[in-house]
Parts: structure tokens; sequence; C-alpha cells
């Protein structure tokens, strides 16, 4: 009965699982990369963090806020620049001097005139943009997303971030662009409309408004990993699945816990379960 | 909380008490004494599941509102916070947020083994009632939960099912009005939907009494659907259920822990971790998966006001079900041709829930596209789901109130001791009593 009972959990489950097969209609499969986070117990690669910071801060931050990260956040356990050393992220040496590098809009308390002072650990990430109408205006009436959760908010996570910055290309003969648009096959879309080829064939994915950002040698490593887009789209799909749950590693490492506890514990009860039930005919 | 009673109290403080407010009593007659059939096997474990699932819910819900700050333009941020700021937020939210989705797969199992084992047939039809009505009020519960975060899918969600009350004749667009508090999802139906999603939960905790209570009267059902006719049927339900529902219960958290720790977002939607953007529309606007059999049903019908009624149709036809079905046998073991119809009827709820979670006009075999009848693509999803409807309709109400008429079930045992038993006792009868005290 309880085989049954497992069964048709499994089957409920694969269920449920359905939905996904909606995501990202129209786009390309996404191209799984290697992460050291994915899979139940896989953690994060703090070199790899460090690197994919760089490109967020080198390159993405110009456009893209980050409006639910601190900079604070960098020093805590798993973060990019977490030092055991250091109880207190606040007085992570790394992560003062990053802050430091930033100008913060504030009030002087005195004479309440807006004015800007160094960032603090305890700042978040300042936005590119004063205003959404700023931002659109920049970009071309596109409105770039906040990166917080962006991991989180797409269909597989690290692996669909990796697959579109990566997957610029050429567009095929026959698709009409217009000025400030680009194709990438993994971007969800539908591209009936301008396409002028074999309707059978429409290609796929969509036209997004980001020019390719990433380029070889665009950002300098210091660890000696060599720059490639490649490298540099795989460090920063892992600084921002990092981003989006900066918990993840606690909660991977708490499940652990709990799965042993609960194996042992259902054990236990199960061994009680046939003790009390052994001189009962049911 | 019925019938007689086997306390005594033994300390001076417990007689004291029992003169003035029975409470131990009470608790030893429903949770110790009280004589549970011997042969419950672990499909009946999800009582006590459901009961572990809604102190869950409520535990982590309280912490959770301590955090929360229901206001559009606070909420996905706070909701962002509990996880990334508040002690073992993630933890709390998680559990929370994937507790509702096992919480609907416990009940909904409960659910089907009370339809197998006519659990709702005399004298256990106001305990099947109460039953449902704790299933409306966890519905009602959920969708108002989900929209808490503020996402995509939450805002957009709550479009669709608020808007379904506007397809009502004559009061439908006042009674829209009303549940928003404005004229459109705004502030004020976040407000509204986080008080009541606080409020329901002892709702349904009061109306779990009640279901409890309505429980002890007649006592439990059990896979025989016989009545227990003497002690040698029972067992006290402490040590024997305690420890089997215990034990249930465990393997049942592994999984909700697998969810928790391993895989906290399967259940969810990645639209959903989108701030609401009431001028983005998401591409498609799926429910939970425990509204997706009754969203096919809603799409099954081209009619918006036809839909809306036998989508809160489904629902209701549950309610009259112990008048519907005739069968004087109670269990679907002794009833093969009913088992049959119900394992089919089983199906049925899990293709609608699939089609639920389908674009409604996609083919269900790819590769076929010409499957036409008349002007119907039959190989499509809406047509799987209007098929499905039609068969848990007619359930309900063709086939179980004929079947108890025509079939001829099968012998059933004179007492739930007398069938040969699928686990005999290692010692012989008769030393039943305290196995907790020997060995």
């Amino acid at each position: 009965m309880l085989r049954k009972g497992i069964a048709l959990a499994a089957f409920g489950l694969t269920v449920l699982a359905a939905p996904a097969a909606l995501a990202n209609a129209g786009a390309a499969p996404v191209r799984e990369a290697e992460f050291s986070f994915d899979g139940p117990l896989g953690t994060f690669d703090q070199a790899q963090l460090q690197r994919g910071y760089k490109i967020y801060r080198e390159v993405c931050s110009s456009c893209h806020s980050m409006n639910l990260l601190s900079f604070r956040n960098l020093g805590e356990k798993g973060g990019p620049f977490y030092d055991p050393e250091v109880k207190n992220p606040n007085d992570n040496p790394f992560v003062k001097s990053i802050a430091k590098d930033y100008q913060i809009n504030d009030i002087d308390s005195e004479t309440g005139d807006v004015v800007q002072r160094p960032g603090t650990p305890a700042d978040r990430f300042p936005n590119p943009f004063p205003n959404e109408a700023a931002a659109r205006a920049s970009n071309g009436g596109a409105l770039p997303p906040d990166l917080s959760v962006i991991s989180k908010a797409r269909h597989h996570g690290a692996h669909y971030i990796y697959s579109l910055l990566t997957g610029f290309k050429e567009p095929p003969a026959g698709l009409k662009i217009s000025a400030n648009q680009y194709y990438n096959p993994w971007f969800p879309g539908d591209l009936t409309s301008a396409w002028s080829g074999d309707p059978a064939h429409v290609p796929a994915g969509g036209l997004i408004a980001m020019a390719p950002p990433l380029a070889a040698d665009k950002v300098t490593y210091d660890d000696g990993t060599p720059s490639t887009v490649e490298n540099q789209a795989k460090d920063v799909a892992a600084f921002l699945t990092w981003a989006s749950e900066p918990t993840a590693t606690a909660r991977k490492q708490f499940g652990l816990a709990a799965m042993i506890y609960l194996l042992i514990f259902s054990g236990l009860l199960y061994a009680s379960y046939r003790r009390i039930w052994r001189n009962v005919a049911h | 909380m019925s019938g007689h009673s086997n306390y005594e109290p033994k300390t001076g403080f417990e007689k004291w008490l029992d003169v003035r407010l029975p409470i131990v009593r009470l608790a030893y007659d429903s949770v110790v004494d009280f004589p549970t059939p011997k042969n419950l096997n672990y499909w009946y474990t999800f009582g006590g599941i459901l009961a572990v699932c809604l102190g869950i819910q409520l535990v982590t819900g309280i912490v959770l509102a301590m955090h929360y700050v229901p206001h559009v333009d606070y909420a996905f941020a706070s909701v962002e916070g509990i996880m990334r700021d508040v002690n073992y937020g993630w933890l709390i939210r998680y559990m929370h947020a994937n507790g509702a989705s096992m919480f609907f797969i416990a009940v909904y199992i409960h659910m089907f083994r009370g339809l197998y084992y006519g659990s709702y047939k005399a004298p256990r039809e106001v305990l099947w009632i109460l039953g449902c009505v704790i299933y409306l009020l966890m519905m009602a519960t959920a969708f108002m939960g989900y929209v808490l975060p503020w996402g995509q899918m939450s805002f957009h969600g709550a479009v669709v099912i608020t808007n379904l009350f506007g397809a009502l004749p004559i009061v439908g667009e006042s009674l829209t009005t009303w549940l928003w508090g404005g004229f459109a999802v705004d502030n004020p139906t976040l407000n509204r939907f986080f008080s009541l999603h606080y409020l329901l939960p002892f709702m349904i905790a009061g109306v779990v009494g009640l279901h409890i209570w309505a429980l002890h009267v007649p006592g439990n059902n059990n896979p025989t659907g016989v009545n227990v006719k003497s002690k040698e049927d029972t067992v006290p339900f402490h040590p024997y259920y305690t420890v089997k529902d215990g034990f249930a219960i465990s393997v049942f958290l592994i999984l909700f822990a697998t969810f928790v720790f391993f895989n906290p977002n399967a259940l969810g939607h990645a639209d959903n971790y989108i701030p609401a953007n009431p001028l983005v529309t998401p591409a498609h606007i799926v429910p939970e998966w425990y509204f997706l059999p009754f969203y096919a049903i809603l799409r099954a019908v081209p009619d918006k006001l036809m839909g809306v009624l036998l989508m809160f149709g489904a629902i209701a036809t549950l309610f009259v079900l112990p008048w519907l079905d005739t069968s004087k046998v109670r269990s679907m073991r002794y009833r093969p041709t009913a088992k049959l119809y119900f394992l089919i009827f089983v199906l049925a709820c899990l293709v609608l829930g699939y089609c639920g979670g389908q674009l409604p006009d996609n083919h269900v075999i790819p590769g076929l596209s010409t499957f036409k009848l008349i002007d119907a693509d039959l190989n499509s999803f809406v047509w799987l789901s209007r098929i499905a409807t039609l068969y848990y309709f007619s359930y309900f109400l063709i086939l179980l109130p004929i079947l108890g008429l025509t079939e001829t079930p099968l012998p059933q045992p004179e007492s739930i001791s007398e069938p040969v038993l699928s686990h005999p006792a290692s010692t012989p009868a008769g030393a039943t009593a305290a196995p907790e005290k020997k060995g």
C-alpha cells in the first residue's frame, strides 16, 4: 500500500511539473552549462562569484539595477567576498572599499540639502537611473529589468541567463529588425509578424533591446581565468543566481541535516509501529 | 467527544478540573481511548497529515505576517526581505509556500480515499459536508495567499479569478467592484486579501474541530465499509494509530522537505518573481497546480457564465454526493464495477489537471494535426478537457446513482475481523491488550 502511495505521489508530481512546459514559449531550448551550484547539494564557487560580480559591476550595472541587494550582502556567508575571519560583513574590508567607490544620494541632516556621500556596506546598490522614464529614455524605450531575483524569475535560471548572453546571433535573412533591436534565439517571443520567409519555419526566439553585452577581454579577470564570452556569461549567471537567493547554500546544508534526521526518525517510528502492532491482526 | 467515556481522573487536580471543565476527559476520549477500527490502511493516515499541514501553515503564516507589508509598493520587496534578512526567513517562507501545495496533495488523497471507501455515506454525511466546507475555505485561503507576494502571477491571477464573478448576471459588476474595493485589482484588494488570508485559516481550524467531532460520533469508516460490530474490531487510538499516523506524517515530511530544501520553487511559477505590473500581462496566466482541474473545466466551456457555473458546480456536486450515490455498500472493494469507474474518475481528474496547465488550442498528440470532426479539432487540450469534464459530472450525476441500483456487489464480510487479514498477528488473538506494556 505504501509503495502504491509513493507511486501515486510520483505520478502526481509529474503532472504538477506540466506547467513548466509553457516556459519561454517560442524560444530555443536552453543550453545547459555546468554550474557548481547545480544539484541538491551544489554550492557556489567563490572565485566565480567574484568574477561574476566584476562583470555585473563593469558591464550590467550601467543599465540594470539590483534594488534588493546591499553591499553588505557581498560579505555575508556564502557571498563573493565572505571572509570567515570577519564576523560582521559591514566590517569586511573588500565590501567597505567596494561601497566607498559609489556615490550615494543622501540628505544633509543639518541643512536638508540633497548631497552625495561615499557608500557604506549598509547601502543598497544604487540605481543607474533616477526613475523608470529615464531608464527607458536611455534604452530605446525598453526598461532594463532589475536583476535582484532574475535567476528565480526566469525558467531554467542560470542556464537561461547563460544561453541568452552567449546566444546573440546574426538574424536569419527574412527577419525584419528595427533599430535598437537584436535577434536572440533564447529570448522568449513570437517572430511570426517580423518573418517574411517560409511561414512553417519561423525562427525560434525573439527580439531583445539589449545589445550583446559581453565580448572577449571586455572585463579583465584578476585570477588568470581566460576572459572569453563563455566564461563571462557563466560567471555572471553564477553571480546573479547567488544574488537571487543568497541563502541557497544555507538552505541546502540545512536540508541535508533535516533529511538525515527525518530518515532516522521515520525508521524509528516504523520500528515502533511494527512492534506495537505485532499482536494485532489487521 | 461523545458517547461512553472510560476516563478516570487520577490526581487530585484532574478530579477537581473534571467536574468544572472536563477538558482532560475530552482529550483522553478523543485521542487516547477512542476505539478505532483495526484495519485502517495508510490511506487513512492523511487526516493526521492534514492536521500537521494546517499547524505548519498557521505557525509559519503568523511569523510571516510579522514581517510582511500588505502594500502594493512594498509587498514584493518585503517578501524578498523575509528571504534575505529575517533569520531563517527563507525556511519559514518556503515552508509556507510549499506547505500550501503539500496541504492540497494531502487533501486530494484524503478526498479520493473518502470517495473510494464510501466514507460520505450514512451516518457520515455531515462529516463529509464539513470536509467539503474545509476544502472550499482552503481554496479561498490559498488563492488569496498566492496574491500576497504581489508578483506577476499574483496580480494577473487575482484579476482573472475576481473577474469570474463579473460573469454573473445583474450583480456581477457590482460584486466585482465590491470584491476589489475599487475599480481594479489594487491596494485595497491586496489589503483585504491579506486580512482574509489571516482570518480564514482560523475558520478552517474551527471547522476542522467540527469535522473531528462529526468523525467521533459515528466513528471511523474503514476499508471494508462494514460497521464496527464488537470490541474485537477496534483498537484504542493511542498507541496504535498515534504511532501509525506518526510514521506516515514523518514520511510525508520527507516529501515536504525535498521540496522546501532542494526544489523550493518547483511548484511555483517563475513569473511570480517579477513584481506585479498591471500594464504587462504574462504570456500564460496559470493558477497554482491545485486549481488546474477547475481551471480546465472553466476553459472547457465557450460561454463565460456557463464556465463559471460549471466550475463552481464541480465543487457543489461534492456537497450532495451522499444523496447521489444510491449504493448501500460503502466500500468499493465490494463494488467491482464502481471501482472501475472510480479509477477512470481519478484519471479524469488528473487529465483535467494536466489540461489546465496547457494552452487550450495546443495539440495533445503533437504530430497528429488532422484529427477533425465537423469543425472541432479533437486533438486539442480544450476537447480533452471537455471529455474529462463530461466524465467528471457523469460520474457523480449519472454513474453513481444508477450503479447503486444495477450492479451486483461482491459479498461483504460479516465483520471487520472476519476477512483473511493481510497482516496476521504474530501471537494468538486475545493477546492484543496493551502491547506497549509487553516486551
